[in-house]
């Protein structure tokens, strides 16, 4: 890393670390800036990143930055390891004793899986909202509360799980009953439950694995406006197979094809004119 | 079906007739085998309470054993089971829900685990008796136990334990992954995870399984037998060190006896212990019911 670019990244960190209290700078800035800068801007990376089942190539020597404060969408036919990829990147992947994964994935100054880091340190920071709404069986207000007592949150918890729900667009629906089991809630609003549970632990990146795959459109667009509100805050990844989907919230598209990211770059270039022929046949719904 | 207007199409044969046959045929004969199991178990019940009832009172209950039957009573017995049986459940819940977690949750999948869980199966199988004969071996004489409390309770773990830590382990693999996950993207330890989530979610069929094989160990006679129970203890328990007797035994040695009253007694006795492993069971129950509604 050459020191002008080092230069830049401290300048970037300490401008992160102003950001909750101004958010607004932050948006005019990233509106003027352009790719080139939002790469530099990019905190999560893999490099040279192979991830097998076994002696089963899941995916292959993928290079990819995620731009901070934006949404990153990777798409890909079925099997294509866009989720594989996503979930190394929280080490979700730990929990499939097959599972390898090689090449260097860092967040800012952690190396992911670098020897001394504990997989719980990661998760903290980069947090996760899977496919199918998963909360626990327990409470509306148990589900928030939970990840921030066992973690120690030395603040007020009421408060935290009224922010949490607020931010993911679901205290309203909610209030009157957050003693209430999660499981009488319906599919969208469980998904929103779970995006809450994890803005609660406060992580600086939110990986959602097809966070709407299973639910009906009113709750798909409740949760792509959330998206929208919250990549102020938060760096988004977000794996899905709706095109549309990707095309509508995202900044920046990845296309995976067989385990290899085929094409990176902003969500308009590859919509309107991807360089690779492959990029446009599978936007274009030829394949996949 | 019935409306015959549209001819059936040639290519199938549906033969509706035989099939709701078969089917209600079925139906039939798990129903009867169903009542026949509950019959002969009514029939059990209505000839042990007409044949025990009338001894059953306060004194059988506080009375120690005796050779006049009118005396006799199965306090010592009584208390003796109560003392085994709690002392078994201290020893084999911990023992075995810790077992199941660890081959769940902790234990990598490779050989040596492979053939500890077969084996557990098989252990599962192993007569009674010969649990007496490793108790009476080990805990009795070799750790110098003697004929105690502790001995028949930790005779009786290595009878139920393989019962516990099946039924468990089924409990635990049937909670779902997501809520693992889930857990682990919050930034939870295993240890959290598992005592938050997977534990509390496994609870009800923990329970049941722990319900099973506690039925079975109040009611095994061979191997408390064999650790050295007496019939004829007149005092019960006061530690677990002491010798006991337990109501089984009592029974078994009431029905040996040459007087018919005996036979009255036995069955008195054996109501006692009926009442009491219903009673076990449906505090179980009770609880497992309760924390499977704080569940959902």
């Amino acid at each position: 890393m050459s020191s002008a670019e080092k230069t830049h990244t401290v300048s970037e960190e300490e401008f992160m670390n102003k950001r909750p209290a101004t958010p607004e700078p932050q948006k005019n800035s990233s509106e003027a800036s352009d790719k080139e800068s939002d790469m530099k801007n990019a905190h999560l990376k893999g490099d040279n990143v192979t991830i097998s089942y076994g002696s089963e190539q899941a995916v292959k020597n993928v290079d990819i930055r995620f731009p901070t404060n934006k949404i990153t969408a990777v798409i890909g036919p079925s099997g294509c390891g866009k989720s594989t990829l996503l979930r190394a990147f929280n080490r979700m992947n730990d929990f499939i004793p097959s599972a390898s994964v090689e090449g260097s994935l860092i967040y800012r100054d952690m190396d992911l899986y670098g020897k001394d880091i504990d997989p719980v340190e990661v998760r903290l920071r980069i947090g996760m909202v899977f496919q199918k709404p998963n909360p626990f069986p327990k409470t509306i207000y148990k589900n928030i509360a939970w990840a921030p007592q066992i973690n120690g949150y030395k603040g007020d918890i009421d408060e935290l799980v009224e922010s949490s729900l607020r931010s993911a667009a679901l205290w309203d629906e909610v209030s009157d009953r957050l003693h209430d089991s999660a499981l009488g809630l319906s599919g969208g609003q469980q998904q929103r439950l779970c995006i809450a549970r994890a803005l609660a632990m406060k992580p600086e990146v939110l990986l959602m694995d097809e966070p709407c795959s299973a639910l009906d459109p009113v709750s798909t667009s409740h949760i792509e406006d959330l998206m929208l509100e919250l990549k102020k805050q938060y760096t988004i990844v977000i794996v899905t197979h709706n095109m549309q989907q990707a095309a509508r919230v995202s900044d920046y598209t990845a296309f995976m094809d067989s385990g290899v990211l085929i094409e990176f770059d902003d969500t308009g270039t590859i919509f309107t004119k991807p360089s690779v022929q492959r990029t446009e046949d599978y936007v274009s719904g030829r394949f996949g | 079906m019935s409306t015959s207007q549209a001819t059936p199409p040639s290519e199938f044969n549906s033969a509706l007739e035989r099939r709701r046959f078969t089917s209600s045929l079925f139906k039939n004969c798990c129903a009867f085998l169903s009542w026949l199991c509950i019959g002969i178990l009514g029939f059990l019940l209505v000839h042990i309470f007409s044949a025990g009832w009338e001894w059953v009172s306060f004194d059988f209950l506080k009375n120690p054993p005796s050779r006049m039957p009118h005396k006799a009573g199965l306090f010592s017995a009584f208390m003796g089971t109560i003392w085994i049986i709690v002392t078994t459940a201290c020893i084999a819940i911990p023992m075995g829900v810790c077992s199941a977690l660890y081959l769940e949750e902790y234990a990598r999948k490779n050989r040596l685990n492979t053939f500890i869980e077969i084996n557990i199966a098989n252990l599962a199988g192993v007569p009674s008796i010969v649990y007496g004969i490793l108790g009476l071996t080990l805990f009795v004489r070799f750790l110098k136990f003697g004929p105690s409390v502790l001995a028949g309770a930790l005779t009786l773990t290595l009878l139920i334990l393989p019962v516990i830590i099946i039924a468990s382990r089924e409990a635990i693999k049937a909670v779902p992954p997501s809520i693992r996950l889930s857990a682990y993207a919050l930034g939870a330890t295993q240890f959290q995870t598992v005592f938050h989530h997977v534990l509390p979610a496994a609870l009800p069929g923990i329970m049941t399984g722990v319900i099973l094989a506690l039925s079975r160990a109040i009611g095994e006679t061979a191997p408390i037998l064999m650790v050295g129970a007496v019939a004829y203890v007149r005092k019960a328990p006061s530690g677990i060190l002491d010798g006991f007797t337990a109501l089984p035994i009592q029974i078994y040695n009431w029905a040996r006896e040459a007087k018919p009253e005996f036979e009255g007694l036995a069955a008195g006795g054996i109501i006692v212990l009926l009442v009491l492993l219903f009673t076990m069971n449906s505090i179980a129950i009770l609880i497992r019911n309760k924390t499977q509604k704080a569940q959902s």
